[in-house]
């Protein structure tokens, strides 16, 4: 099978709660990237967000048990990115996370997770799963310039 | 590329050499056992080498915090030197870069101390 004959997806894949499957969820990130033609600086900052993602389903969501699974899924249409990420946890609330920007908040060690998300991708939305646990869903529009690069400054 | 940590000495100044990633289960739990065994170690002047740092998340970030803390409290100065434009990015953007003084290169941290 050649490249262009590849769909976008989406490509689903079932992990362990394990931060070493966070390697494997980069290195699909970056088959897609490939395939799709994101450029190198654009698919740096959407592998930041999915890190993010995945490290905060297995930490926050799973509590780092390997016998909970996070799911994958790395899909959307020709014009944008969607990476899915879903959890067996508990589920939590997004109005409960400080923002990491307020001054009393901005030593703390922890908290910056969604907040990167939100900045290296255009939408970020949190769900309840269907069987509980969390899903978030973020998009990385890839029109124009967007598919070259992220404007962090 | 694998994440290490090194640290060397110039004078009395003590430079921690970061490779790779700074991420959750990897790196972030390596630098901080560095750090804090530099500042356990007495050393009052640290200065973080990171040109070497391909990614850095929110855990290495939270890290990085903590260790400057935990530097600032003992009396010890913590800077950081080399910092790739990536890495300088995800500071910059939860504004934790005007919380670090930064160096372009190690001539200029060593000299700040």
């Amino acid at each position: 099978m050649t490249e262009a004959s590849v769909s976008p997806g989406p490509i689903v894949l079932w992990l362990s709660s394990r931060f070493e499957n966070l390697e494997l969820g980069q290195a699909v990130l970056e088959y897609v990237c490939r395939v799709r033609g994101i450029e190198n600086d654009a698919e740096h900052w959407i592998g930041v967000a999915l890190r993010e993602a995945l490290a905060n389903a297995i930490k926050h969501g799973n509590r780092q048990d390997p016998s909970r699974r996070v799911m994958l899924s790395l899909g959307g249409t020709a014009d944008d990115l969607e990476i899915v990420v879903g959890d067996e946890g508990e589920g939590f609330e997004t109005t409960a996370v400080a923002d990491p920007l307020a001054p009393e908040n901005q030593m703390k060690t922890s908290g910056r997770g969604i907040f990167y998300m939100k900045t290296f991708m255009d939408d970020v939305t949190f769900t309840r799963g269907a069987r509980g646990g969390t899903v978030l869903t973020m998009r990385k529009h890839l029109g124009g310039d967007q598919k070259k690069g992220v404007q962090t400054r | 590329m694998k994440t290490t940590v090194t640290t060397r000495d110039v004078g009395d100044v003590k430079i921690v050499e970061l490779h790779g990633k700074i991420t959750i289960g990897a790196g972030d739990l390596q630098m901080r056992e560095a750090i804090h065994a530099a500042v356990n170690g007495g050393a009052m002047k640290i200065l973080v080498d990171m040109k070497d740092v391909t990614t850095i998340d929110s855990s290495g970030v939270g890290e990085l915090v903590g260790c400057y803390t935990t530097a600032t409290h003992k009396g010890a100065k913590l800077k950081l030197v080399s910092l790739p434009p990536k890495i300088s990015d995800v500071l910059t953007v939860t504004q934790l870069i005007t919380v670090f003084d930064v160096f372009t290169n190690e001539k200029d941290g060593l000299a700040s101390f």
